[in-house]
This record gives C-alpha cells, sequence and structure tokens, in this order.
C-alpha cells in the first residue's frame, strides 16, 4: 500500500451521487460504515442488506464493477491476517474440512472481513465520484480547521510535481547502475529522498514568495460557504439509515 | 499499518478519533504562529514530500522491498507539532481519496501512524540528543534509533488499543508479541533510511532540520562516517534483543493451537468484555512462574527462526525481480 497512488480514484462520469455535494457523501459515508462496525457479527443479514444498499449506490453511480472490485483489493492483506484468526484464536472448537478450528474465531474473521469489505467499497465509492478538490471543500465545510484542509490542498496540489521529481531522480540513478538489492546499499536511495525534501521545502519558499507578491496573507479565499440543500442530505441519507435500521433491529433482536 | 474498518471495535474507533482530533488540536495550536506567518505553504509541500517519501521502495534483502512510514523522519525535520499535522493529513487524505485505510478506522489509523510516530519518535530523539554529541554524527544516530522507535512505539499503540477493543479471541499477549516482533525488523530498516535521509539534508541544509535547530553550524557539519553494515547488524542485534525483551511477556503461552487444546473452552471470548479476566490472568500467572531466562531464551529462539526463515525466502526469490514482495507493509 502507500506505492503508486498519487493519481486520486476519481471516474468521470455524470450521475446523481456525482452531482451530490462532496460534504452530504462524506457525512453518509461515515455514518455508513459506523452503522456496519456496530452491527453485531452474528446478524449475517444485516451486512447482506448494506451490502445490497450500497451495490444499489454503486449501481446509480455508474462505477464499473470491475474499477470497483480491482480497488477492493488494498484490503487483502488485512483479510489474510483475519484468516489466520480461526486457527491461533481460544475457545469452542469446530471441525471445518477436519481441522479444529476455534468458533469464536470463524466469527471473528467474518466480523473483520464483512467489516472491511464494506468499508472500503463505500471509500472507494466515494473517492470515485468526488475529485479531491471537491473532498477537502466538503471538509471545510464539516468544519474541520481550515490550516489542515488548507495544507491538505496544497499537499494535493504538488503531489504530482514531488513524485515526478522523485521518478526523474530514480530514473537517473537507473541510468547510472545504481540497483540496490540489500538494506545497506540504499545510501544513494536515501540521500536522493533527501534531496528530495530539499527540493520540496525550497519550491514551498518559492511558492510562500510568489503567492505573498501576490497579495497572499496567510488565509484562502473562501468560495460559497453554504452547505447542500437540504434534499441533498435527504437522499444521501437513505444509504446509512438502512444500515443503521438494519444495524438497530439486529441488535434489538440480539443473537 | 492503514487498517481497514472493523479491526478494533466502534467503541475503541470512537476513543481514539477523539484522543486523535485532541492531539491534533493540540498540535494546531502549537503551530498556529508558524502556520498563520507563512508557512501554509511550506507544511503542505512537505506533506507532499511525506506522501512521495512513502512510495520509495527500498531494498530490503534480494529483491524484497519496504517502504518508509515517516512520522519519525516528518518530526525530526519538521518538529513534532507539524510533523504531527502533515502525517495526519496525509493518512486522511489516503483515506478519503485513496480508499487507503478505513473511514471508522481514521482514528487509530491517525493516532498510530501520525500522533504516537511524530510526538513520541520526537520525544525518544530529544532524549537520545542528549545521551550523544552535539554535532551532526549525534543527530543522524539520534534520528537512526527515535525513527526505529517511533514504528515500535506505533506497534505498542495498536496492541494496546487491541487490549481495550478486540474484536477477536486473542489474546492481548500474542497480539503485543506478534506486532512488536514483526515491526521491531521494520523498525530497522525505518531507522536506517531516516538516518541517512536526516544526514544527506544536514549536509546540504542543515538549518532546515528542525531537531538540530540547536546546533550552530560547524557543529552540524561535524559528521563521522558510519558503515551501513555496522548500522544494520546493530540494529538486528537490536531486533533480537527486543524481541527476547517482549517475549517474556507474549511466550508466556506457547501457542495458541495448543494452549487451547490443553484448556479447551477455559478462555472467554472476550467479545463483549474487551478486559475479560483472561487477559489479566495471563498476565498473572506470566508475573509468578516466569523463568525469565528460558523465556528470553525462547523469545530469542524465536526470533532467529524468523529471521532465517524470511531470508531463506527472500534468497528463493532473490531472481525473480519486478514483482516486489512488500515485506514492510501490514
Amino acid at each position: 500500500m502507500g506505492a503508486g497512488h498519487t493519481h486520486a480514484l476519481y471516474v468521470h462520469e455524470h450521475s446523481v451521487v456525482h452531482r451530490l455535494a462532496p460534504e452530504v457523501k462524506i457525512a453518509a459515508a461515515f455514518a455508513f460504515v459506523f452503522a456496519a462496525a456496530l452491527t453485531p457479527r452474528h446478524a449475517v443479514w444485516a451486512f447482506a442488506i448494506d451490502a445490497v444498499a450500497l451495490a444499489t449506490v454503486i449501481t446509480v453511480a455508474r462505477l464499473p464493477v470491475r474499477f470497483v472490485l480491482a480497488r477492493m483489493l488494498v484490503v487483502v492483506p488485512f483479510v489474510a491476517f483475519a484468516v489466520t484468526i480461526p486457527f491461533i484464536g481460544s475457545g469452542e472448537r469446530v471441525d471445518v474440512l477436519g481441522v479444529a478450528v476455534s468458533q469464536p474465531g470463524l466469527w471473528a474473521t467474518w466480523n473483520i472481513v464483512a467489516k472491511a469489505t464494506l468499508g472500503v467499497a463505500v471509500s472507494v465509492t466515494l473517492a470515485a465520484t468526488t475529485e479531491i478538490a471537491a473532498l477537502l471543500r466538503g471538509l471545510e465545510r464539516l468544519r474541520v480547521p481550515a490550516p489542515l484542509t488548507q495544507i491538505a490542498s496544497f499537499m494535493v496540489r504538488y503531489l504530482e510535481l514531488i513524485a515526478g521529481d522523485l521518478t526523474r531522480m530514480r530514473r537517473a540513478m537507473s541510468a547510472r547502475g545504481h540497483d540496490p538489492r540489500w538494506l545497506w546499499q540504499i545510501r544513494p536511495l536515501a540521500a536522493c529522498v533527501g534531496s528530495l525534501f530539499i527540493r520540496a521545502y525550497e519550491r514551498g519558499e518559492r511558492v510562500y514568495a510568489a503567492m505573498r507578491s501576490r497579495g497572499y496573507t496567510g488565509a484562502m479565499p473562501v468560495g460559497d460557504v453554504g452547505l447542500a440543500p437540504a434534499r441533498q442530505w435527504l437522499l444521501a441519507a437513505n444509504l446509512p439509515l438502512i444500515a443503521g435500521v438494519a444495524a438497530g433491529v439486529a441488535l434489538v433482536m440480539g443473537p | 499499518m492503514h487498517a481497514p474498518d472493523g479491526f478494533l471495535n466502534a467503541a475503541t474507533a470512537l476513543t481514539t478519533g477523539a484522543l486523535s482530533a485532541g492531539a491534533v488540536g493540540v498540535a494546531l495550536r502549537q503551530s498556529r504562529e508558524q502556520l498563520a506567518d507563512k508557512q501554509v505553504p511550506l507544511a503542505g509541500l512537505a506533506a507532499a514530500f511525506i506522501f512521495a517519501a512513502q512510495m520509495v521502495n527500498f531494498p530490503v534483502a534480494g529483491g524484497t522491498t519496504g517502504h518508509l512510514l515517516g512520522g519519525g523522519l516528518a518530526a525530526i525535520l519538521l518538529g513534532p507539532w507539524l510533523g504531527t499535522l502533515t502525517v495526519t493529513v496525509v493518512v486522511v487524505v489516503q483515506a478519503l481519496a485513496f480508499a487507503d485505510g478505513g473511514l471508522t478506522a481514521l482514528g487509530y489509523n491517525v493516532l498510530n501512524m501520525a500522533v504516537v510516530t511524530s510526538m513520541g519518535g520526537y520525544a525518544a530523539f530529544r532524549l537520545l540528543r542528549k545521551a550523544l554529541p552535539a554535532n551532526g554524527t549525534g543527530v543522524v544516530v539520534a534520528t537512526g534509533l527515535a525513527a526505529g522507535i517511533s514504528v515500535v512505539l506505533s506497534s505498542l499503540a495498536f496492541s494496546v488499543e487491541w487490549l481495550f477493543g478486540a474484536t477477536a479471541p486473542i489474546p492481548f499477549p500474542t497480539v503485543l508479541g506478534a506486532m512488536v516482533g514483526v515491526h521491531a525488523l521494520i523498525a530497522v530498516g525505518e531507522g536506517l533510511i531516516s538516518a541517512v535521509v536526516v544526514g544527506a539534508v544536514l549536509a546540504t541544509r542543515g538549518d532546515l532540520v528542525t531537531g538540530a535547530a540547536d546546533l550552530p553550524r560547524a557543529a552540524r557539519a561535524q559528521r563521522s562516517s558510519v558503515g551501513l553494515r555496522g548500522f544494520v547488524a546493530g540494529g538486528v542485534a537490536a531486533t533480537l534483543l527486543v524481541a527476547g525483551g517482549v517475549s517474556q511477556l507474549a511466550v508466556d503461552q506457547p501457542d495458541g493451537l495448543e494452549r487451547v487444546a490443553a484448556e479447551t473452552g477455559i478462555a472467554a471470548e472476550g467479545e463483549h468484555h474487551p478486559l475479560s479476566s483472561s487477559v489479566f490472568a495471563d498476565y498473572a500467572t506470566s508475573g509468578v512462574d516466569n523463568e525469565a531466562l528460558s523465556l528470553a531464551l525462547a523469545g530469542l529462539a524465536g526470533s532467529a527462526v524468523t529471521l532465517g526463515v524470511g531470508t531463506g525466502m527472500v534468497l528463493a526469490v532473490r531472481d525473480r525481480r519486478g514483482g516486489s514482495a512488500g515485506v514492510a507493509d501490514a
């Protein structure tokens, strides 16, 4: 993870989901995963309802199924860990294909896999239907402190450039035969990251000087600050509402 | 470390979320002057640097690669407050725009990957600086150790969160042992890379290293070269030491499978009461009949076997380059 993601997951489309205001989508996504997180693990049907509701949103957003599935693969290492739980976990043993495994461990695996999968699916949907700039605007309207959203917006704006710098430096090193294989051969590569820091910092100084000379006083101009209209909130509330009701019913019914 | 949703229970997600928000609030207040003055664009560029630095695949052994986590490095280069803020921004953007790490997991992801690494790493750095000579070499060595420590602290933080918010019947000592054991190895790479990065910055623009701001120019430039082979050997030795120490806690129960076979059904499920008595019961017994030496030996043997198996796997795949095995992330 971490590797190779300067490009956001945004998929250009014209759908109802794409048109929703970013703050509405962010709030709905958070509410949905919290509802899923609160769902008791034994209520398999509730997770099924969540999945169907989310699949509906993905369909309405016209996201390619293959794209969504491929992007969901980031959870695989954690799922791999979850799969080991029944073998190392404690509790009552049950036989699965002739191997005695922990029954609470099996439920724990199901719990992590179900919640992690729903979580990453809703994250992918959010990222695929909302541009990064819009996401940051949404965060600002949800009262995230301005310095944080501004740092984030500068980061996003210059990320391609910094990553490009890095790619060129590495290519230059490879062209001169640098091909490290072992941890103690990393000095040139790490030094290259050091000079990347200096380049990034000095670029920051130049950016600041350029902005300052154009009248920047430390505050960014704020666009329209009004929240999205109520009907957008009502529309988007459907997803977390379904998941919330399912979780509530499952909690009341008990195992 | 970008944990997905559902890894810890909802109460822990909310608690860690509140803790992270508090820590970020403190960091914002502490760096307000800096940010108001001018440095928002600078902090943004620094965050872009951390983001990019995490994408560099460093060789670990024979063609496998790992990557930097960057919290300790950010704190030493930018100071603990700005370091916390930039890494927080990176983690949040990764979750929102790149679907990397769950949304409800943001509380503990920010806490473990940004707050604990930056603040803990910087605290370790300041302490180590006091013990080391006040020159460039001292800063580089302190960076290496502190960045390594920051990774271990991060794994400790996750283990403690597991103690309160476990979603699976795996006892705390097992999680602690596994997390700290694995991350002790990652810490060697993290420390080594961070040290060389800070060394490189010191050599050309020493004034940019916040953690060395107290040194006069001449002292910053004063460096003795450290052999990387020695550094790696030292790091592996330190790993074995840590593993030996942690195993004091963790090895106490030989192995989940055998233990359960021996005492079927005794351990509580631990789902509704995360602080179930069994967890503390394990502690109690480990305190009473703890044969320190034999446990330490067992732990060391375990780490040695892990290292051996790891190296063996690396050697087995070393000629198939291209597809990186990506060891350092989980």
